[in-house]
């Protein structure tokens, strides 16, 4: 207990909760208009995407390009639970989560024996299933979508899941488990040898990746009204993806920030939707030639906001140097 | 009984027969070198012993238990440790983090106490990491805990090996020409190192290794190997006057030196 209530710790406490509440004021006084409030809901639930995203391709080096389709699955089973058997908010987010965990599990166990390109191509077809399978299921509204999913994500909603979505993925990159994910990424030869059951940790990356993933699906259904199986296609995959990219592969921090910064650029982009899937796309291209490594590589903006008890170099996670 | 037994144990590439019919047998806290030209097998008997490759024929016993089918990481946590020829460090993580991976399977806490730090995290991290210190003293790599692998020189990338190995707490090691590369001073280093390493770690330990005078002067007793079979085997100096072996292996090293 002594060892969570540093000084550290209290501040970066004390930094959230103020954020917290001054968005919270600003939002009951109305100062921050629908549009904007819409606009922190996504930039939250892509904080919990990329987060969640990096875990998997950045510290665990398994490129994948479905995390969309664990938000399907997080987005459809919780609505389900909240429209047709009426069970509280939480509940759904948590079974949704789970469900998208489970999933996570029986990708991972098959797909994870294949590497780089084949393992991309795998988690493509994967999503793109996981669509199809939605737009043919009667039960969820099929292509026309689910309707009626009451709103009941609001920042509080957002802001809590995003803090503990990051805190969480965050003490388990930092401890030996994390290492353990980390060596599979460095040399999967090696990792075996030192004793590290690769196929354990990507499955568990995979696993944790996925369970977020469907955390940020349920967040999102209960915003929006209704959902679309289009609304999760490869190209939502990529969204999240450019932003790992842009932040870092292997940096939390920089998750965080390409998120939030990609959803403001987003706000500017509104009025040319058909062109903003060309600019990712173009960003992904100047990252690729200029800073392959993301802003802000595998460092993390402050050491000091995420080394809990380790000083500077020193901390549990080998992402963070 | 012994520690380890390789009975009869073949590997076959394509067409081409890497190890025949190998026996070997080593007892607790044996040092033992195993020696050959290049090409001779050597690795791939160590890739056969750490589960890197299944055997095509014949078994390994290690500690009682056959090996055959098993995982490297479950073989490693029956308490085999190696190193390799061309060294794999994880390059880009800190000389700490490369030995603190090793000791993940020894790791007392579980998952959900590691995510929402309770139990015994706190504790057990600071008590890795303080072995994981002691283990690089031994190496005098301690003042470098910090640095990235792979900016090390290529000694000390080589000592890191060895303690990231020993940081798995095996009772038996295996080093793959752990001098190469090295100048002769640093060798004479070394083999004493290992002679401690064994004793203080209580190892046994199976060297394979190029420069012959490492072999001679470190191990107790020696297998040499030629296109995948032992030609000879024997303590030093039976080995060193065997006529096989002076023309398969030492009369290369003499025109070579
Ligand atoms: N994975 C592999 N596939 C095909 N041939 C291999 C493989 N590994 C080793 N070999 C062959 O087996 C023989 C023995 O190699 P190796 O064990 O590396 O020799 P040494 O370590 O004694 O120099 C060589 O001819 C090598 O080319
Ligand atoms: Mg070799």
């Amino acid at each position: 207990m002594k060892r969570l209530l540093t000084r550290q710790n209290m501040i970066i406490a004390a930094v959230l909760l103020a954020v917290y509440l001054i968005v919270q004021t600003l939002l009951s006084v109305g100062i921050i208009s629908a549009f904007y409030e819409t606009n922190l809901v996504l930039g939250g639930i892509g904080v919990i995407m990329a987060v969640s995203l990096n875990l998997i391709t950045g510290f665990a080096g398994q490129f994948t390009l479905g995390h969309a389709g664990f938000m399907a699955i997080g987005a459809y089973f919780s609505a389900v639970m909240t429209v047709k058997w009426g069970m509280p908010f939480v509940l759904a987010l948590l079974g949704g989560s789970c469900l998208a965990a489970v999933m996570g599990f029986l990708i991972g166990l098959p797909t994870l024996r294949l590497k780089g390109d084949y393992l991309a191509i795998a988690t493509l077809g994967m999503g793109e299933v996981i669509r199809v399978v939605l737009l043919n299921t009667k039960y969820v509204g099929g292509a026309a979508g689910l309707f009626g999913i009451p709103r009941l994500t609001n920042w509080t909603w957002i802001f809590v899941s995003a803090v503990v979505t990051v805190l969480c993925i965050r003490n388990l990159l930092w401890s030996s488990y994390g290492r353990a994910c980390i060596s599979v990424r460095e040399d999967e030869v090696a990792a075996e040898i030192m004793g590290v059951d690769i196929t354990r940790y990507k499955v568990l990356a995979f696993v944790v990746g996925a369970f977020f993933a469907g955390l940020g699906g349920g967040l999102y259904a209960h915003y929006y009204y209704f959902l679309q199986p289009g609304g999760f296609g490869f190209m939502k995959s990529i969204e999240y993806l450019v932003m790992v990219v842009l932040g870092g592969m292997g940096s939390m921090t920089g998750s965080v920030m390409a998120a939030l910064a990609l959803t403001v650029i987003n706000i500017f982009l509104q009025s040319y939707a058909a062109i903003r899937m060309i600019l990712y796309a173009l960003l992904l291209i100047v990252i690729m030639i200029f800073r392959p490594e993301g802003l802000m590589g595998s460092k993390e903006f402050s050491s000091a906001m995420f080394s809990r008890f380790e000083r500077r170099g020193d901390r549990g996670s080998a992402g963070g140097q | 009984m012994a520690l380890l037994e390789v009975n009869n144990v073949s590997k076959v590439f394509g067409g081409l027969s890497a190890v025949t019919n190998l026996k070997m047998k080593l007892g607790a806290g044996e040092l033992v070198g195993l020696i050959g030209p290049n090409g001779a097998g050597k690795t791939t008997v160590f890739n056969l012993l750490t589960g890197v490759y299944q055997t095509t024929a014949g078994d390994i016993v290690f500690d009682g238990k056959n090996i055959a089918g098993k995982k490297p990481s479950a073989i490693n946590q029956m308490g085999i440790a190696r190193t390799f020829q061309n060294i794999r460090l994880f390059s880009d993580l800190s000389v700490l983090d490369n030995v603190r991976i090793a000791y993940h399977s020894h790791v007392a806490y579980k998952l959900p106490s590691a995510i929402f730090r309770f139990g015994s995290f706190y504790a057990e991290e600071e008590k890795m990491k303080a072995r994981a210190i002691e283990l690089l003293k031994i190496f005098h790599l301690d003042g470098k805990k910090d640095e990235i692998a792979k900016n090390l020189p290529y000694g000390e990338q080589r000592r890191l090996e060895i303690a990231r190995a020993l940081a798995t707490e095996p009772k038996f090691l295996l080093l793959d020409e752990p001098a190469a590369g090295m100048n002769p001073q640093e060798t004479a280093e070394l083999m004493n190192l290992i002679r401690w390493i064994r004793d203080h770690f209580e190892l046994t330990i199976l060297l394979i290794e190029h420069d012959m005078s490492l072999v001679m002067g470190c191990c107790e007793r020696i297998y040499v190997l030629e296109y995948g079979r032992v030609i000879a085997h024997g303590d030093p100096e039976t080995v060193k006057h065997n006529p096989k072996v002076i023309e398969a292996y030492l009369g290369e090293e003499v025109t070579y030196a």
